[in-house]
């Protein structure tokens, strides 16, 4: 039991990852990328491609992925979704499934249908494991992934509480028009949160890669996970994404200890029930109000 | 001045001559299964199927703004519940039908959730309800998990009537439901939906029921989705939770609608029988054809969003039904 919890906490520190680079689109560009899990997975196969094939060191291949990758999210703003933007969510929306079913078939056509994982290029980090009392051993590569989550969110804070992109981010979120009037060029910063999303993308690609296996069609339900972190930590909290996607874990984690099936039907079933109690009334934001309320205090 | 000198006129000539070509061409068609070939008929089954997807899809992405991924939770739906039923002793044919009711039924309670929810949301939850489903009914031992079953039942009769009587079933839900969307459209339901889609609050201040609205779209939508996995199941026989609760269903849905004219009433048809072609065509080549088929849904969100009907459409300068109201002023006006 114990041992799930932990397990669960720990992958929702990957969940993050991925949640943060979606949640940080869905602010700044009100459109829901659903291809954002498709877009880690293709990350994860050029990682992979870099390591097994040019035997690239692991942590060179992510580096050189992340420019290119966030590049690509840039080219995608710029010349793909900026475009479709105009005409209300509906074209967004489309686009970006349509991406999803190319990108998916993409790494099919050149990498095949086998799966892959980093998980042979990573030694014996793969398996190796602190013990710790009660019986409980806690694998060390989750555990390399929570602290880098941590990282990453602890990161983003920074950039967006005190750089001048971080501030015009937080202001076109906010109002997209009233951060225009003031003199921000929105399509420029809604293009370098793309590429900022496509970065953190590479991370959890690479993570997900490590930590199991991923084949061309892991994407569409890591697409799933991530959105259900971010609604269950609450939809525009970066420190909710962590905290749904430690929820989100938990859950699984405990539906899997039950039966292999209810892995992921624990975790849907969490996030109807939490999209199901914010919808009774009790505020727009997820489990940052609910905490919130808590303390007392009203988002 | 006074409204009546203004004559208010809801059919053209040419949308009447459209009306009644299509009556010929459907007469027609119902008598086809007598001179085509077995694979004609199971082909043109198939065409029936994606016309009716796209259709229903169109009107509630299209003109309701409901941006379902998750339909397929109706299309797997159908074609288990027809296997519970059949299971529990129900005739194949009957229980086929009864199947799309009851998963039309099932709506009913989804819509009580789902609708509260809006654009992206809304899109991951009925993906998530239908994974869900899919899930839960993996657990039925009938299923086997991703074994699957068959509709072996209907081996019981001879392989011309069962393609034939599969074939009308297609045939007659597709036409079924060409009307009535054409009827909902026309009616108050149909401006009402493409009025919340537009602006929610606007149209819930001018008295629009906005919820009532939607739901009666979510769940006629959801009924023809399962009509059609219905019929997929007959023509198909076997049952794989994976595929037929499979979110490729929405790809095509999305593909046929974007090609051929989102938010139009001919464009679906006009995609679906793109899709048919397109699927007889290259499907051999795997992969890469369904790649093609994300690459051009994207080239037509870019270039040409209302889709090949759109351009059509201002080709020709007007649609092949009257979607609208005409208001014509009086030949025999009184006084200027």
């Amino acid at each position: 039991m114990l041992d799930a919890i932990i397990q669960g906490v720990l992958l929702g520190g990957y969940y993050a990852i991925l949640a943060a680079g979606l949640s940080l689109m869905l602010g700044v560009t009100r459109f829901l990328n659903l291809a954002h899990g498709d877009l880690a997975v293709l990350a994860a196969y050029l990682v992979i491609y870099l390591v097994a094939t040019w035997h690239l060191p692991i942590v060179w291949a992510i580096v050189l992925m992340l420019p290119v990758m966030g590049l690509l999210g840039w080219a995608l703003q710029a010349f793909l979704f900026a475009r479709t933007m105009k005409g209300g969510f509906l074209l967004p929306l489309l686009t970006t499934f349509g991406l999803g079913a190319v990108i998916q078939n993409g790494i099919y056509g050149v990498f095949s249908s086998d799966v892959k994982s980093l998980g042979n290029f990573i030694g014996n980090l793969a398996w190796a494991s602190w013990k710790l009392p009660f019986h409980i051993s806690v694998g060390k590569l989750p555990v390399y992934i929570f602290v880098a989550a941590v990282v990453v969110l602890v990161s983003l804070q920074l950039l967006l509480s005190f750089t001048k992109l971080g501030r015009a981010m937080r202001a076109t979120t906010i109002d997209e028009e009233a951060a225009e009037l003031s003199g921000i060029d929105a399509r420029r910063i809604q293009r370098a949160t793309v590429a900022i999303a496509m970065v953190l993308a590479v991370l959890a690609g690479a993570a997900l890669a490590m930590r199991s296996l991923v084949n061309p069609y892991t994407g569409p339900t890591q697409l799933i996970f991530a959105f259900e972190a971010v609604v269950i930590g609450g939809i525009g909290s970066l420190w909710g994404t962590l905290a749904g996607g430690i929820v989100l874990g938990i859950a699984q984690s405990l539906g899997a200890k039950i039966s292999p099936q209810l892995f992921q039907l624990f975790g849907h079933i969490v996030f109807l029930a939490v999209l199901w109690w914010r919808l009774k009334g009790a505020g727009s934001l997820g489990l940052a109000n609910f905490l919130r309320s808590l303390k007392g205090g009203r988002a | 001045m006074s409204v009546s000198r203004f004559q208010y006129e809801r059919w053209t000539p040419a949308g009447l001559r459209t009306v009644w070509t299509a009556a010929v061409v459907l007469a027609a068609l119902a008598a086809a299964p007598i001179v085509l070939p077995a694979t004609a008929v199971e082909k043109l089954t198939t065409l029936w199927i994606y016309v009716l997807l796209a259709v229903v899809w169109n009107l509630l992405a299209g003109f309701a703004g409901l941006v379902s991924v998750g339909q397929q939770a109706f299309f797997g739906l159908s074609a288990y519940l027809t296997l519970r039923l059949v299971e529990w002793g129900l005739n194949p044919w009957l229980a086929l039908v009864g199947a799309a009711f009851i998963a039309g039924a099932i709506a009913i309670p989804i819509s009580f959730y789902a609708l509260k929810l809006k654009g992206g949301e809304f899109a991951i939850a009925t993906w998530v309800i239908a994974e869900v489903v899919r899930i839960c009914v993996m657990f039925d031992p009938l299923v086997q998990g991703d074994t699957g079953n068959s509709l072996i039942a209907l081996n019981a009769y001879a392989p011309d009537l069962r393609r034939e009587v599969t074939y009308w079933l297609g045939l007659a839900a597709m036409a079924g439901f060409l009307v009535l969307t054409f009827r909902v459209l026309r009616s108050k339901i149909g401006s009402a939906a493409q009025a919340v889609r537009d602006d929610e609050e606007a149209a819930l201040s001018v008295g629009v029921s906005v919820m009532q609205t939607k739901r009666i779209i979510f769940v006629l939508a959801a009924f023809g989705t399962a009509l059609a996995g219905s019929i997929w199941l007959a023509s198909a026989i076997t049952f794989l939770p994976r595929t037929n609760f499979g979110v490729q269903w929405t790809v095509f849905m999305l593909f046929m609608v974007l090609v051929g004219g989102l938010r139009t009433f001919e464009g679906p048809i006009l995609g679906a029988l793109i899709f048919f072609v397109l699927q007889e065509t290259f499907s051999s080549y795997g992969v890469w054809y369904l790649f093609g088929l994300g690459f051009i849904a994207i080239l037509f969100a870019l270039a040409l969003p209302d889709g090949l009907w759109g351009l059509i459409r201002r080709k020709r300068g007007g649609d092949l039904l009257p979607m609208g109201t005409l208001l014509k002023q009086q030949a025999s006006g009184q006084d200027a």
